[in-house]
């Protein structure tokens, strides 16, 4: 008899059969009629509608049944709270029952039901269970006030339980001090200001001393936690590694790459000369090794961790090389991840077992791998010197094979052998020139024809050649016709007198008849070059190449720092910190190794306006902020090109002279080639271009309130005119200009897009971060035509402020992310706070007195409203079309005083005094308000709102 | 600060993921570790869900079937696939699919870890892992995994204390508990749940004594084309069946502890005693469990017990090629090897193979294009071999990738690595107990080059 007989069923109503096994007298058919229910659960049935008759089995003294009906509500509960509220008695009578079993049961059970009628019945018996006598109660309870947290934490902090909570790390029991551990650290990622983890010498001492006694699990928890601790030398860190190390021998692989983490976060502090330092070293290889032996999916994430581990600290593994030769049974993503580790590790004393190795990949089944094995050759010959004959070897006898997507991928990686060790290998062209014909990929051909420009000196039929590939010109993709230009006019530079009808046709296939416009700059530079200064011409064109790095694909020295403190994480798989992927509250947060912490805790916050400066609207485009974003992006760009700038500055000069700001099209468009040669055609550092670029994105913005005109109208508060927050040369031709404005209770962003790119875009999209007031699109961006070049389009997009609260600074800041087919843009604008000032702000007057007597006079902010030429009345009248509203008017010493309120959307109230001397255009300002941080901003909207 | 629309972008992993960019957005919910597990076959049914916490919709699967498409074969299925609000974890085992929904950043070897637990507990409690086995028991699987989770975190993943938590079915209590009325759902609190002994617990009794070990060693290795060793390796085990009454303290010592140096420990062992003594010192808890695992790495000698002999050769234009192949022991200390077994997946130009084995046992898949020899014993006087010819592709020149040859073989009573026990000693009981000790090598991923 087994459990499959729960899934069977008669056609008539199941449900309705259930319901009447379910008020069965007998107990035996009951419980059956529950396992029916869980089983019909199990396989995705909606079995909701069954609610009041499974609780009604919950008050039994069976406790299968129990779980079961307990089981059953888990599920439910939230599709049906009201009738949730009818278990809660149950559960609080097992809260009490004398089997710790039962009230662990019910507490952890409590804690699933997300339902707020039932989280306020919680809140005794947890706290009662939390100093339960019984060490299994208190574990479950600790793990319940994070569940309780994560549905209201607001309730957890007022009932004082995260205060117990902390008492439990000092438990007798190491199971109770794990869960806490865990529990408080649930807690703290959505709360990472506030202090919960209090990490100290002697919290960190007992936390070590569980970590000995506790499960697998709980010591993973526990693990983590460490690894947020800074000690405060380099003898704790010491002592802190001691007690981790015995972790690496566990058997849990998640525990073991834990304490791999502590370990290498806390290594940073220890000095290089320490004894112990090289202890350490040597014991952190065989657990890394050991993990490599584990299932495949284990094997992989191990991988990316090792891969991360390697470029922080090759010294660890360095003798390890042969561990990651591939078997031909490993699942491909593991053979990839191994590929990438062995070259990593190639050094000249295992190169030439690496290359045996990586020559016998080449001939796999998987096209994949192989590719990769035959780039990896490629990739050797670059950082091994030595090896670079043999690896040129080793690719021509793959070239050999003829198997075509073998000899394609090795003309490319042959390429970037050429660029680093010019004039060595050329020999081979003549090889390479045989296969000319089987190559259909782009990025071979754009390589073949690279080397045949290149050398065109040393390759009789040169011309030839090129003369073959330029038959089918408009059908080459652009990289190839790229290089097919550059190719045939360093050609015409090298062989003049030959080529020169060569090269005119090239030109004119590449300006009279393409529609690329890359390509057709690219042509009228060489043109004009061509034709006024020949020697110019020369120098540009076959101008020294900047060399190669050595090492490609390596991860950006402060990421990989960040990644180190994640090893083991998702961001840890993704080679990308949390911020990347998950956009929680975890994202503020960034993790950084000890001796670094200072620097990058200022590189952390969005640049804030200098204070005292006068408030402008300026867009900042995200990136230039220096922050990690920032670096994220320019990480997709592939490798930075190392090595000294290109070209004499003569020449830089004379090309600037000679076709102003076309250059640095020519510069950029230079698209052909690996990402690690950076192009194969003419390179330009990447610190060259921005000059070229024009002036700086807010330089030309101006000073939004000078270019006011006559908006306000009186339906709305002030709007203010649109200004570019996001210039189209920062956003792949997509210019965004803007504004705010708040209209009888909406607010609402009025945009102007602009595509100033030669292709349509399509699928706009967008987002806002986490903000000070929770500002959210209350609608999706409704572009629905795509948007055709030089179109611009006028769009409102209605906002609301539901969305999810974090401060900013400058508190109105707002980072907003606008998507189209072509990429992601990310540009933060400061909105005027006065579009938050809600209808409903006037006060009373009695209330008006109270509360400004009430609110502490340190709250109390002055300034000046200078050049303000208005009567009183105007003034007020004014101001509440902003929605600032004048409770009194009194009349002092020959001063006029307005008494004003308002209300923010989230609430907070400001309470102004504005002082008006009759005659003088200068006006004071007092704002009152209980979050004082606002005033400032206030009195920003009252400047704006006066002077438009 | 948090970045929207965040970009997975994978670049060089764009072949593995397939899916270059996934734009996402996070809502940060509750941190719950697992909060879902879809249990899938290899047809791509959903046989099983469970949630910790609200139900996620199960089309959140899709994305894993594209996964699954895309790759060749179950195993290339990458591990971790991303979608627009989850993680999808997955392990691939029995056939079975185990597909956990994460929703915000956690270490996903804990997660891969777990899951594997789960297929472990699984087998423990039904014997096997199957599809039917566990639609057949779904109550208790059920139960099972709810007493494995709480809130994400793993509450008891002991085989030990679940197993008196909730008793695996036998036919025997099936038949007892209808009649009965009796549960097996255990209402006590498991007594390791809390001591400082976890994993054992009390009160355990028996009338025979015995505590057995297998001390197992797996090699890995690849050979090259001209039998010289690429690299190998060792990967070993202590696996122990103890059935011991009361609470007994083992020590267990090694003629060589100096092989082993690295280890991974069961959370029983006591790690003072072994960095300073070289001694397991344990409680062990009841039943079976792994002791210990330990890697014998390439750079000590390795010894390879077997060689294989080949001369494959394809000609360019010929529609004929030679086969032939010979295993013999090596390095095998005396001992017979046995339960040898040869595949090779043979390039797509062999149409054909017609073979004739001394011994044993083969057949060639003409679709899967997989040859396997079922070749037994090894008699050291008279070598097994396989020989004959193969049909090939007319017209096509020699394939490019050459077969690789991958052995199974066993040797008992001997451990590869030469690890030795010297003795057990049992404290803390009175009796004397029956001790055992069996070593065993077997081939792991051995691979030949041709």
């Amino acid at each position: 008899m087994t459990d499959s007989k729960y899934f069977t069923t008669t056609k008539k109503g199941e449900i309705f059969e259930l319901k009447a096994e379910l008020n069965s007298d007998k107990k035996e058919k009951k419980k059956e009629a529950v396992k029916k229910v869980i089983a019909s659960m199990t396989v995705g049935k909606d079995v909701s509608a069954l609610f009041p008759d499974v609780v009604n089995c919950m008050q039994t003294d069976n406790l299968e049944l129990k779980k079961l009906v307990y089981l059953y509500l888990m599920n439910y509960a939230k599709s049906q709270p009201d009738m949730a509220i009818m278990a809660v008695n149950t559960f609080v009578k097992d809260c009490e029952d004398p089997n710790p079993l039962i009230r662990a049961l019910a507490v952890r059970t409590m804690g699933c039901i997300r339902v707020d009628k039932i989280t306020e019945y919680l809140c005794e018996p947890l706290r009662k269970c939390l100093k339960d006598e019984d060490p299994y109660v208190r574990k479950t309870a600790a793990v319940c006030v994070a569940k309780l947290h994560d549905i209201n934490a607001q309730l957890v902090e007022d009932q004082g339980f995260l205060d117990t909570l902390k008492d439990l790390i000092s438990d007798s029991n190491p199971m109770v001090v794990a869960n806490a551990v865990a529990a408080l650290s649930e807690i703290a990622e959505s709360h990472p200001s506030s202090n919960l983890l209090d990490l100290n010498p002697q919290s960190i001492n007992k936390l070590l001393t569980a970590l000995n006694e506790c499960t697998e699990w709980g010591q993973i928890f526990i693990l983590d936690c460490l690894a947020n601790y800074m000690p405060k030398d380099d003898r704790e860190a010491q002592s802190i590694c001691e007690r981790v190390t015995p972790r690496l021998s566990h058997a849990n692989s998640a525990v073991v790459l834990s304490a791999v983490k502590v370990l290498m976060k806390f290594m940073e502090m220890l000095s290089k000369d320490l004894d112990y330092y090289g202890t350490l070293l040597k014991k952190l290889a065989p657990p890394l090794v050991t993990l490599l032996s584990a299932e495949p999916e284990l094997q992989y994430v191990a991988l990316r961790n090792i891969n991360l581990i390697v470029q922080k600290r090759p010294e660890i593994l360095k003798h390890e090389m042969k561990v990651f030769f591939v078997k031909y049974n490993d699942p491909i993503y593991v053979k990839l991840e191994k590929l990438d580790i062995m070259i990593r590790l190639a050094s000249q004393a295992n190169i030439a077992q690496v290359l045996a190795e990586l020559k016998e990949y080449a001939t796999e089944v998987d096209v994949d791998f192989v590719r990769k094995a035959v780039r990896a050759i490629g990739r050797c010959a670059i950082k091994v010197e030595q090896s670079a004959e043999r690896c040129v070897s080793t690719l021509l006898d793959l070239i050999q094979t003829k198997v075509n997507y073998v000899v394609q991928e090795a003309i490319v990686v042959i390429k970037d052998i050429f660029r680093k060790y010019p004039n060595k290998y050329e020999s081979v062209i003549a090889t390479l020139c045989e296969n000319l014909d089987s190559l259909d990929e782009p990025e071979a051909r754009a390589a073949m024809i690279w080397i045949v420009g290149e050398y065109a000196e040393r390759i009789d039929n040169a011309d030839e050649l090129l003369e073959s590939f330029l038959e089918g010109f408009h059908d080459e993709s652009t990289q190839v016709q790229l290089q097919l230009l550059t190719a045939i006019v360093k050609l015409f530079l090298k062989k003049p007198t030959e080529t020169q009808e060569l090269v005119q046709q090239v030109l004119s296939l590449a300006t009279q008849d393409s529609d690329n416009p890359d390509l057709r700059d690219r042509g009228y530079i060489y043109w004009r070059l061509l034709s006024t200064d020949p020697v110019a011409a020369k120098e540009v064109v076959l101008a020294e190449k900047p060399l190669i790095s050595e090492e490609t694909d390596l991860i950006e020295p402060t990421l990989l720092d960040e990644l180190i403190c994640y090893i083991g994480t998702l961001a840890s798989v993704y080679h990308k910190p949390p911020t990347a992927f998950v956009e929680g509250s975890r994202g503020i947060v960034h993790k950084s190794l000890p001796p670094r912490t200072g620097s990058s805790e200022s590189a952390e916050s969005p640049d804030a306006a200098p204070s005292g400066a006068p408030p402008s609207e300026q867009a900042a485009v995200i990136p230039t902020q220096g922050d990690l974003l920032g670096d994220l992006l320019n990480l997709d760009l592939g490798p930075p090109v190392s090595g000294p700038p290109v070209a004499t500055s003569s020449v830089q000069m004379g090309a600037v002279d000679l076709l102003g700001g076309g250059l640095d099209s020519l510069l950029r468009s230079d698209v052909g080639g690996s990402p690690a040669m950076g192009g194969p055609g003419f390179t330009a550092p990447s610190a060259v271009m921005p000059a070229n670029l024009g002036p700086p994105p807010s330089g030309g913005l101006g000073d939004l309130f000078d270019l006011a005109g006559g908006v306000g109208a009186l339906s709305g508060s002030h709007v203010a005119p649109k200004t570019v927050w996001l210039p189209a040369m920062k956003a792949k031709g997509l210019e965004i200009s803007g504004t705010f404005s708040r209209q009888v209770g909406a607010i609402s962003m009025d945009l102007l897009l602009t595509n100033k790119a030669l292709q349509v875009m399509s699928d706009f999209a967008i987002q806002f971060n986490r903000n000070s007031f929770g500002l959210a699109p209350a609608a999706p961006l409704q572009i629905h035509a795509p948007l055709a070049p030089n179109q611009t389009v006028e769009i409102s997009l209605p906002l609301n402020t539901v969305g999810s609260v974090m401060k900013m600074d400058p508190l109105n800041n707002l980072q907003v992310a606008v998507k189209n087919n072509i990429d992601v843009f990310y540009f933060s604008t400061l909105y005027p706070l006065h579009i938050l000032f809600v209808e409903d702000g006037k006060m009373e007057r009695q209330m008006f007195l109270a509360t400004w007597k009430d609110i502490p006079n340190e709250n109390e902010a002055q300034f000046q409203i200078k050049d303000c030429p208005l009567s009183a009345d105007a003034v007020s009248s004014k101001l509440q079309g902003s929605n600032i509203f004048t409770v009194a008017k009194r009349n002092v010493e020959g001063q006029d005083m307005l008494y004003q309120s308002l209300k923010l959307t989230n609430g907070i109230w400001v309470l102004a005094e504005l002082r008006i001397q009759p005659g003088s255009p200068s006006f004071t300002l007092s704002l009152k308000c209980r979050a004082p941080e606002v005033s400032q901003y206030v009195y920003q909207a009252y400047e704006t709102i006066l002077k438009n | 600060m948090a970045i929207l629309f965040s970009r997975i972008k994978l670049l060089h992993y764009r072949v593995l993921l397939g899916r270059q960019s996934v734009s996402s957005t996070w809502t940060p919910l509750g941190s719950t570790m697992i909060h879902s597990l879809f249990l899938i076959n290899s047809s791509g049914d959903i046989f099983l869900e469970k949630h910790w916490k609200s139900v996620v919709s199960r089309s959140v699967c899709d994305y894993f079937f594209e996964a699954q498409e895309r790759a060749t074969e179950a195993e290339n299925v990458p591990p971790v696939i991303p979608t627009p609000h989850h993680y999808l974890l997955n392990v691939y085992r029995h056939k079975i699919f185990f597909v956990a929904v994460i929703q915000t950043e956690v270490p996903p070897l804990f997660v891969i870890e777990f899951l594997h637990r789960v297929v472990d507990t699984f087998q423990d409690y039904f014997g096997v892992c199957s599809e039917v086995v566990i639609k057949d028991n779904v109550v208790v699987v059920y139960e099972v995994l709810e007493e494995m989770l709480d809130n994400g975190f793993p509450l008891a993943t002991e085989s030990n204390i679940l197993k008196e938590l909730i008793k695996p079915p036998t036919i025997l209590r099936t038949v007892v508990n209808t009649i009965t009325g009796s549960t097996n759902v255990g209402d006590q609190l498991p007594t390791g749940q809390l001591s400082v002994v976890p994993w054992r617990r009390t009160g355990v009794k028996y009338t025979n004594n015995e505590a057995y070990f297998d001390v197992i060693e797996e090699i890995d290795a690849i050979i090259d084309k001209s039998g010289s060793t690429i690299t190998a390796e060792i990967q070993g085990v202590i696996d122990a069946c103890v059935k011991l009454t009361g609470m007994p303290d083992l020590t267990l010592s090694f003629m060589n502890p100096r092989l082993l140096d690295d280890v991974s420990f069961h959370p029983c062992v006591r790690f003072k005693r072994w960095e300073s003594e070289r001694i397991l010192s344990f409680i062990p808890p009841d039943g079976n469990f792994r002791l210990l695992s330990y890697h014998v790495s390439a750079q000590n000698l390795v010894a390879i017990p077997v060689y294989v002999k080949h001369n494959i050769s394809f000609r360019d234009s010929s529609s004929l090629g030679r086969f032939e192949i010979t295993v013999g022991p090596k390095q095998t200390m005396g001992k017979t090897v046995e339960g040898v077994m040869v595949t090779s997946q043979m390039p797509k130009g062999v149409l054909n193979m017609s073979l004739t084995p001394s011994q044993g046992m083969h057949t060639f898949d003409p679709v899967t294009k997989l040859l396997s020899w079922d070749v037994g014993k090894i008699n050291p006087q008279k070598l097994p071999s396989l020989k004959g010819t193969m049909s090939l592709q007319a017209g096509t020149s020699k394939p490019d990738e050459n077969p690789t040859i991958n052995l199974q073989f066993k040797i008992q009573q001997l451990a590869i690595s030469g690890l030795k026990v010297n003795r057990l000693d049992m404290y803390g009981e009175k009796y004397k107990p029956f001790k055992g000790i069996k070593y065993m090598t077997k081939a792991g991923k051995f691979q030949v080059r041709t």
